[in-house]
């Protein structure tokens, strides 16, 4: 504060070169506009669609059961939020905000970046993924453009399913520490929506939706980081999409209706083989949770001074350093920029070393949110009970109800 | 085997409502704990042009092409100087209006006469693109009148602003959406109170120093 009066003080005091004119032919000063953002209360307008956005689309998942309706709202989505809003504010990018306001003083989140954080959780957590399913303008985008259904092999699938918990856990600490916004850095989509991008996020997301044709949703399986969040409290969520609209026939029609392989499979139709693995045999192998937890946790603690790269001024000490050392001479635009304003070093060092320690105290945390993951992941496949009827994985399942048309089961009318 | 069934279903329920439970409370917590924080309606991105070093990197590094960063001229510290080191290249043969005398590469400097010996000079924000060459031109060898600013009706106000991860003196910084522009030609009163609101100090915004550290100490 004393500072920025001393600038302010300081600005003020300087003598102007040229003296003010005196006009005499009584000219006045023009007095310029400045343009305004658009009011705050569109903000509020956002948070009023979203919630209607996703009501209707909870509706169309369980009660209307309507795929047509899903698509219609996805083609909503799009223009809404992806081409009028353009792709900002978005849910899976407000965790970052999240983060960076838990964790750092300076920052104080508005209302509605928060409400864009929390309604679409809550909802998954009543109704499963119904964000997902056609409210999110970056899987909207995919949904419209996936024409064909590619099988990926199961042990690939589960392996590049591990990425977004990966990409959720960095996008977290760099945010935390004030170092990257990568989540926004690396939207694919965006682009798209502005019309407007580095060509390097135009090819990358011009790809992922060519895969998409084939491989439905890419991007919300194998890299988003909003969709961890999602799966995990869709998992626990108290409603859900059901394939059956009423009593399940087990007759495996809808098997190959799914393009994600959330659905499964009821145990009625292969009563020959005992399928079942009880929760009490398996319980030594939950002691692998803890020892991933700790193993990853250790290792992201030993990883902290490379992942602290991602900040600015980290890497500016760090190539100031080198100079100074080796006598490697400092380039970058930013060295130069420091050089020529007077900052001390000690002080950038100091700056350095905070950012560190920083990266220190949150990647341990990071490892364990890993390691839990894997551990739980891993451990779930030793457990398995005995369904009656085909099922979606509340996890995986993004509502978008695909496999409706594959059930013949008619609804009973009252 | 009936008791078994039951059992499991049980155990089921028990670790979905914990699993509820767990999912509740942090989401309830998280806006617990940040209510306690000052309320903010938002920020917005802004060039603080005490610390712009007019570098150019402005007009590449944004999103929009062209740049969502504009010049501004503060006319009340302007000189209406003939000759305007913003407004005429360097070695210009008269001082006229001519295009191979003008500095502004898409010419978007218009120059009126006032009156002897004195010229305003507007931008046109249509045409400018942020490159930053007047502003260096009247920071250099003028009063500093023309000066940068990110212009709202424009900026995408992105999460992460492109320019400020590229910006070498971190003049791009988050400003109160409820005071988007810091201006040059306002009072220094107004100017404190700009200051005052920002005590919430954004983030990426580095470090304040105080301005009478000598350059020498560094080189």
């Amino acid at each position: 504060m004393l500072i920025w009066h001393a600038v302010l003080s300081a600005q003020q005091q300087q003598p102007q070169r040229f003296p003010r004119p005196e006009f005499e032919g009584g000219y006045v000063f023009p007095e310029r506009q400045y343009p305004d953002q658009r009011g705050p209360i569109w903000e509020y307008v956002d948070v009023a669609v979203l919630v209607i956005a996703l009501s209707i689309t909870s509706w169309m998942v369980i009660k209307k059961r309507s795929r047509k309706g899903i698509l219609l709202m996805s083609v909503f989505s799009l223009a809404y939020f992806g081409f009028y809003r353009q792709g900002c504010i978005c849910a899976i990018g407000s965790v970052q905000n999240i983060s960076l306001a838990l964790f750092s003083k300076d920052y104080a989140i508005p209302l509605s970046v928060l409400m864009f954080f929390m309604v679409p959780l809550l909802f998954a957590l009543l109704f499963g993924r119904v964000f997902c399913a056609s409210v999110c303008p970056m899987g909207a985008i995919q949904e419209l453009t996936g024409f064909r259904q590619v099988r990926v092999p199961v042990w690939l699938n589960s392996t590049l399913s591990a990425i977004p918990f990966v990409y959720l856990g960095l996008a977290v600490l760099f945010s935390a520490t004030g170092s990257d916004f990568i989540i926004c850095r690396y939207d694919p989509f965006v682009g798209i929506f502005r019309r407007e991008a580095p060509y390097t996020m135009v090819i990358f997301g011009s790809l992922l939706l060519i895969t998409g044709i084939f491989v439905n949703r890419p991007y919300c399986r194998y890299l988003c980081p909003h969709g961890v969040l999602q799966r995990i409290f869709s998992s626990f969520s108290v409603r859900h999409l059901k394939i059956s609209p009423d009593e399940c026939k087990s007759c495996r029609l809808c098997e190959s209706g799914c393009p994600y392989d959330a659905i499964l499979r009821s145990d009625a139709v292969r009563e020959d083989e005992q399928v079942s693995k009880p929760f009490n045999g398996s319980l030594p192998y939950l002691l692998i949770v803890p020892v991933l937890a700790a193993g990853l946790g250790i290792l992201m603690y030993n990883l902290s001074p490379v992942l602290s790269g991602a900040s600015a001024d980290v890497r500016l000490a760090r190539e100031i350093k080198l100079e100074r050392d080796k006598g490697i001479k400092a380039t970058s635009k930013a060295a130069t920029a420091f050089l020529e304003s007077g900052k001390t070093e000690d002080s950038l060092y100091a700056e350095e070393a905070r950012i560190t320690g920083r990266f220190r105290k949150g990647a341990p945390w990071v490892g364990i949110f890993l390691g839990l993951s894997l551990g739980i992941g891993l451990f779930r496949f030793t457990i398995r009970n005995i369904r009656t009827e085909y099922e979606p994985d509340r996890g995986r399942c993004y509502s978008c109800g695909k496999c409706f048309k594959f059930c013949p089961v008619k609804a009973k009318t009252q | 085997m009936e008791s078994k069934e039951d059992k499991f279903s049980t155990r089921r329920e028990f670790v979905k409502t914990a699993g509820r439970l767990a999912a509740i409370i942090p989401l309830a917590a998280i806006p617990v704990v940040l209510s306690k924080k000052e309320k903010v309606r938002g920020y917005v991105w802004q060039i603080d042009p005490m610390k712009c070093t007019a570098c150019e990197q402005c007009r590449t590094n944004c999103i929009m092409t062209p740049s969502a960063v504009k010049c501004t001229n503060a006319n009340p510290m302007c000189g209406y100087c003939d000759f305007c080191p913003g407004y005429l290249r360097q070695g210009a043969k008269k001082y006229s209006t001519a295009a191979e005398d003008q500095l502004c590469p898409t010419g978007a400097i218009t120059r009126r006469f006032v009156e002897e010996p004195y010229f305003e000079y507007t931008i046109d924000e249509k045409l400018c693109d942020g490159c930053s060459k007047c502003v260096k031109g009247c920071g250099d060898f003028g009063n500093g009148s023309l000066y940068l600013q990110i212009m709202h009706n424009l900026c995408q106000n992105c999460n992460q602003c492109a320019i400020a991860r590229k910006c070498p003196s971190d003049a791009v910084i988050r400003v109160p959406a409820s005071r988007p522009y810091i201006r040059k030609d306002e009072g220094a009163e107004n100017r404190a109170k700009v200051a005052r609101m920002m005590k919430v100090r954004p983030p990426f915004h580095k470090w304040d120093f105080p301005p009478d550290i000598e350059l020498s100490q560094s080189c």
